[in-house]
């Protein structure tokens, strides 16, 4: 039996969540409500006494200054409809548990015996005339997601005053029965290999399957496995690891495999595009350093590591979490940032988290077409996708200091969730290097912070199995970013002591991955799945191993060291949980107490996928030319392209992310004379002694692949770049990361154009040789999510092939840092680089509806010219203003700059360095690659002039004191001329919710 | 001899600021600025009558769960110290008594409202008579704000100080007192240490400059002693001219505002009041 508490505001208190869900509905959902009122709902299994629940509510449940609360008896009144919305069982109840300890901290001694278990549930009470269907509209398709919660809809008249609703325990039923399942494939057919892979979710192909059968008939792996009472049956924990381990997620087969490319003319073998280009170029690039390489580890780790001075060393990660955001925008988004912390964390010895970074593309909040079915509204995933990062980022006390929001209506398919950290890690600590990985046969695995439920099995290979009630929801985990910050503050002071070897991360594939990838490093393991903590009962052994609960460490800990380490743990309040040993046996041993369950070959486990022959074929698409003329009404043109998602204000996302926690912000995501003016990139000062600082920017052009992804990726990097030379950041030491987020590439009936989007690939690979070599931008690390597709019926959205490419760098001195907003009257007004006519993929032609084939071309060698220059003259402060010109062109930078400031810009187009098609909107709204708008004081010219000799710049008009933003066509008449407030105003409008 | 200052920073389950709250006692001349983790203290390995001024940084404590530090508060009311028949209440009211200093910055502000350290009225440390809940606007926002100071509050942090800029980062920062009367009393008593106010220094109610709806545009509160200030906004934030978001466009000198707040504690304690 359990009991109720709720806790609402007293009479008179603005209830700001109420007031927020109605004013939702009515955005969202154009309903009219005229209230709503929330009241938060405990529900405590454990069986307490009246006094203890009386304690309970007015101590840490409620705030007596504002709220009111009540036992076993309902709150709710004056509404017309009331929606309960709580977890289903099994889905991670971050406050549930909160409330637990609160709960058993206050019993104390007087706990006893008893299990207390909380749950939580928040009811809604609207007020308004609507029907039942709409308020079970508003529960389904704003409140609860029906995934991981269930809702209760009850009109007044059907709701009992007294009683209220019954208390309801989600628990999940499970019973500890472990079982190990024998499957002999010796026998099994081709399509009898399929449907085993299948069935049981495991993503492998019938290649694949017939590589585990033969493993299990070759005589000497039987004769191993008979001394461990195993046979020629593979058992379930063998056949889930070896999926998990050679899934397309951890191993890369698409990356990794060969591939016979044709572009019409040239005919070309790749054996894996990872190694030829990623690896390639890099290696290169460090060749060409020698001694100025500031590489230290590179794709080995769970992140990348360069150095930053003689004392510290940057770590960097990007990750993606896409499926997972599009069937649960919230908890998917939360575990993303959450889960890539822990890359940069468990690399190396682990490092601090100094800064986080977030690109989301999704389709148009205001999308007003039929959702197809299974796809969540977009306004409902960039509010979900929002607030998941806002809690992960926030609660872990990283600041959110660079991002961008990229919009295209493929993105309704799936949205795409890039979520990025870095870190610092002293370069040396107890006399060794920080950045490698050391474990020792007889080292104990220690599993620390969280424990193991079903969350987010498959999660690697994923499910999109029906869900039901009684049954804990596997495809969807939440993070829980406090069990997380508790165990980093754990295991940061436990690296400082030296109480642990090696340390890795718990995410895709859970321990058989973790445990599975440090084991190459001693040459074996030994571990014991019945020794894992586990959040309920009824965990069979291989969901153990496989599961991806979250907030989870692996460790290698020296076995002398073991009791230091649990009692530190034990202090701190982090569950640690030794779990077997590391060994030099050359097996993958994994027993469920005596018995053992699984036993493989590491050689085969981590080396035995059979590597896929693909074949990629180029055709350049060819798009129509647009035929619309150019613009009469420039100012208009000008709002209509403020007013376009890709280039608006995102002030309403940024302000909700804290981007100065940990006291070094410098370069701020909003700038100017009402901070709110865009960034190019930001940085922070992550030691607070030195004035070094970290500078971080990103690239991403998805648009460009509608004609050539060479180019797109080739915009990517250049955009980077130049977003981090914008603001300061010396061009030598600037590391990369991609993240390549693609459309299912391997031809099938499923995608018959898969040859095409392969050969997409190729070629965006092609362009990072070619572009990070010219601009010795090493990539450290990266990652890719290959099968970003909806295909339900006949409907199949693919979204555009998409590279993000983030760099990390370094500015000596961050005083020397510029900012992109106008600085006084009277500065002059430059352009460096030169504008051709390249619109094609531009938002200026996607405003008039074309595509073109005109893609910007970036020029390495002018490029690298030119960021070189310019950082001399920002090293020298000569520079008051620097913005980067990319969505929108040299128009959008110039009017940008100019608000930001608070002054007017007046331009003269004839002086813009252009070639191509005469037109003002074509010079005003190109996107040529490299180019800046730079301000700089009239006492400083001649000496910018003569620092950025030999590049092509000029100086195309001045700063002025009226607020006007005047520009000055190619005919020497006056295009536009508008009140920068106005403009303004047509940017900040459209994501101001 | 002058007294030493001996700074404890707080930290733990889900304290997130207390690097450049140690940095900040550092830069303004504490002789110890040490990050404590409250494990220590209920394990009896550290010990608050140690250290003189206690500074309890922003963050989310238990992912303010139940609402902003409250399960933070239920913590200190009933973790007992382990080893020594003692309560970490019981040490907290104790360094009170000995006259040390506290200042609670944004959660550490809310925890100590929830305690009732603040506004501790006729010197009941343990009532909660005030809050700090919701901002009207339903999110939490990252923000840079100007604040009045109250030139008759006893405040010991706030001396010498007029208007100053800090950013606010809070989704819980509207503070709201249980009556009309307390609210009376504490502005009687000039226990309102800042107030929310244009770049002129005239205090507003309107959004944004006063972010979150607060009472008054009450930001921070001190201590009928003045030796306990708690604030929403930042003063850690901003050490270095760097920090402040318009520092590119602004000439400023190189020590930013928020260090005076704690080289006025340091000048305190190292003064004859103390």
């Amino acid at each position: 039996m359990a009991d109720r508490i709720e806790v609402g505001f007293k009479e008179g208190i603005r209830d700001a969540l109420g007031e927020k869900t109605k004013k939702r509905i009515i955005d969202n959902l154009a309903m009219p409500v005229e209230k709503v009122a929330t009241v938060e709902v405990y529900t405590i299994a454990g069986e307490l006494s009246a006094l203890e629940l009386q304690k309970a509510a007015e101590g840490p449940l409620s705030d007596p200054v504002i709220q009111a609360f009540s036992i076993n008896r309902p709150l709710a009144k004056n509404f017309d409809w009331l929606i309960e919305v709580g977890f289903r069982p099994g889905v991670t109840d971050n406050v549930g548990k909160t409330a637990r300890e609160a709960i058993t901290l206050l019993l104390g001694e007087n706990t006893g015996e008893r299990k207390i278990a909380v749950y939580t549930s928040r009811q809604y009470l609207i007020s308004g005339k609507i029907l039942k269907t709409d308020a079970e509209k508003i529960a389904a398709g704003l409140l609860a997601n029906d995934l991981i919660e269930r809702h209760q809809v009850i009109a007044a008249r059907d709701f009992d005053f007294n009683v209220g609703l019954p208390a309801f325990v989600p628990q999940v039923t499970g019973k500890d029965e472990p079982h190990v399942a024998q499957i002999n494939l010796a026998k099994v057919d081709t399509l009898g290999l399929l449907k085993i892979s299948q069935d049981k979710l495991l993503a492998l192909n019938l290649e694949e399957m017939q590589v585990i059968q033969r493993y299990y008939q070759n005589p000497s792996v039987l004769k191993t496995r008979k001394k461990f009472g195993l046979d020629e049956n593979t058992t379930d924990v063998e056949l889930e690891c070896l999926a998990q381990t050679w899934s397309e997620h951890c191993k890369h087969k698409i990356f990794n495999s060969k591939i016979d490319y044709f572009d019409g003319q040239t005919k070309k073998t790749i054996n894996s595009l990872f190694k030829t280009y990623i690896k390639g170029s890099t290696a290169k690039i460090r060749k060409a350093k020698g001694k100025k390489d500031f590489c230290l580890s590179v794709f080995v780790d769970n992140a990348g590591v360069i150095k930053f001075n003689a004392d510290h060393n940057l770590v960097f990660k990007v990750e993606t979490h896409n499926s997972p955001s599009a069937l649960d925008p919230y908890g998917g988004a939360l575990t993303g940032i959450v889960g890539v912390n822990r890359d940069p964390f468990g690399t190396g010895l682990g490092s601090k988290l100094i800064f986080n970074t977030d690109v989301f593309c999704f389709a148009s909040p205001y999308h007003k077409k039929k959702l197809p079915p299974r796809i969540l509204h977009p306004r409902r995933i960039y509010e979900g996708v929002r607030e998941g990062v806002e809690h992960g980022g926030n609660k872990s006390g990283i600041p959110t200091i660079n991002g961008s929001l990229v919009f295209d209506e493929r993105f309704l398919g799936k949205p795409l969730v890039y979520c990025g950290t870095a870190g610092i890690m002293p370069a040396r600590l107890n006399g060794k290097p920080t950045h490698t990985k050391e474990i020792k046969p007889g080292d104990v695995i220690i599993m620390t912070g969280g424990r193991i439920g079903k969350d987010g099995i498959h999660g690697a290979t994923f499910s999109s199995e029906e869900l039901h009630e009684g049954s804990p929801v596997t495809a969807v985990q939440i993070g829980d970013p406090i069990t997380q910050k508790k165990m980093t503050d754990f295991l940061l002071v436990a690296r400082n002591r030296g109480l642990y070897r090696a340390i890795t991360d718990n995410g895709a594939g859970g321990l058989s991955s973790s445990i599975g990838e440090m084991a190459t490093y001693s040459g074996g393991c030994e571990i014991d799945l019945s020794l894992a903590p586990l959040k309920y009962a009824g965990l069979q052994p291989w969901e153990i191993l496989v599961s991806e609960a979250q907030e989870r460490m692996s460790l290698a800990v020296d076995p002398k060291k073991v009791d230091q380490f649990m009692e530190l743990a034990r202090k701190m309040d982090v569950e640690a949980t030794a779990m077997g040993k590391f060994t030099r046996s050359g097996i993958f041993h994994v027993r469920y107490g005596e018995k053992t369950v699984a036993y493989l070959d590491m050689e085969f486990l981590h080396g035995g996928v059979p590597q896929m022959k693909l074949v990629a074929k180029w055709k350049a698409p060819k798009n129509a030319e647009p035929t619309f003329a150019e613009p009469t009404n420039f100012g208009k043109a000008f709002v209509q392209m403020l007013s376009r998602l890709n280039i608006c204000s995102k002030e309403a996302v940024v302000r909700q992310y804290d981007h100065e926690v940990q006291g070094g912000s410098v370069v701020k995501p909003l700038v100017g004379v009402r901070n709110d003016g865009p960034s190019d990139a930001g940085i922070v000062r992550p030691v607070l002694d030195s004035m070094e600082g970290v500078v971080v920017a990103h690239g991403i052009c998805p648009r460009y692949s509608d004609i050539d992804t060479y180019h797109m990726t080739a915009c990517a990097i250049d955009e980077a770049v130049r977003n981090a030379v914008a603001v300061g950041a010396d061009l030598d030491h600037l590391a990369g990361l991609d993240n390549f987020c693609w459309c299912d590439p391997v031809q099938s009936a499923k995608t018959p154009d898969g040859e095409y989007k392969l050969a997409q690939l190729v070629r965006s690979n092609m362009a990072i040789y070619d572009y990070t070599t010219a601009y010795g931008v090493p990539c450290i690390s990266g990652k890719d999510s290959m099968k970003n597709d909806y295909s339900i019926g006949k409907t199949k959205i693919s979204v555009p092939p998409t590279l993000l490419y983030s760099v990390i760098g370094k500015i000596k001195d961050v005083r020397k840092a510029v900012t992109m907003d106008v600085k006084r009257p009277q500065d002059l007004v430059y352009i460096i680089g030169e504008t051709l006519d390249e619109l094609g993929g531009s938002e200026w032609f996607a405003q008039n509806n074309a595509i073109g084939n005109k893609v910007p071309q970036v020029d390495v060698k002018k490029a690298i010219k030119k960021y070189r220059a310019l950082y001399k003259a920002i090293q020298a402060g000569l520079v008051a203003s620097c913005h980067d010109c990319s969505d929108g062109g040299l128009g959008i930078a110039l009017i940008e700059t100019a608000f930001a400031g608070g002054f007017g810009i007046n331009i003269a187009l004839k002086d813009v360095p252009y070639r191509g098609r005469k037109r003002n909107d074509y010079i005003l709204f190109s996107e040529t690659a490299s180019r800046f708008v730079v301000t700089i004081h009239p006492k400083n010219q001649s000496r910018f002039e003569k620092i950025m000799a030999g590049n092509v710049l000029n100086e195309i008009g001045f700063v002025a004191g009226d607020q006007l933003f005047q520009v000055t066509g190619l005919h020497g008449k006056l295009i536009i001329k508008e009140k920068i407030s106005k403009l303004k105003e047509a940017w900040q409008k459209p994501l101001n919710f | 001899m002058t007294r030493k200052v001996k700074a404890i920073v707080l930290t733990g389950n889900g304290t997130n600021c207390e690097m450049e709250m140690a940095h900040a006692c550092k830069l303004a001349g504490a002789e110890k600025f040490d990050i404590v983790h409250i494990s220590e203290l209920l394990f009896g390995e550290k010990r608050l009558s140690d250290y003189n001024f206690l500074n309890l940084p922003g963050g989310f404590l238990d992912g303010d769960d139940l609402g902003s530090a409250k399960a933070g508060a239920n913590r200190f009311l009933h973790a007992p110290i382990s080893g020594a028949n003692e309560m970490l209440i019981e040490e907290l009211l104790k360094f009170i008594n000995a006259g040390g200093l506290i200042l609670g910055v944004c959660n550490g502000f809310q925890l100590m409202v929830k305690l009732g350290l603040l506004p501790a009225l006729d010197n009941n440390f343990t009532k909660q008579s005030t809050t700090l809940t919701y901002n009207d606007s339903g999110r939490f926002e990252d923000r840079w704000v100007y604040l009045k100071a109250n030139a008759q509050s006893p405040c010991v942090f706030t001396e010498g100080i007029d208007v100053v800029y800090y950013p606010v980062r809070h989704g819980e920062g509207k503070f709201v007192p249980e009556s009309d009367a307390i609210l009376e009393e504490i502005e009687k008593k000039n226990l309102v240490a800042f107030q929310y106010c244009d770049a002129d220094g005239s205090i507003t109610m309107d959004y944004p400059a006063n972010p979150n709806g607060s009472t008054h545009a009450i930001a921070a509160l001190c201590s009928e002693t003045g030796r306990l200030f708690g604030l929403m906004p930042h003063p850690e934030a901003f050490l270095h001219c760097t920090n402040h978001p318009r520092w590119t466009r602004e000439n400023l000198p190189e020590e930013g505002q928020g260090l005076t707040i704690f080289q006025n504690a340091v000048k305190f304690i190292r003064g004859k009041k103390f």
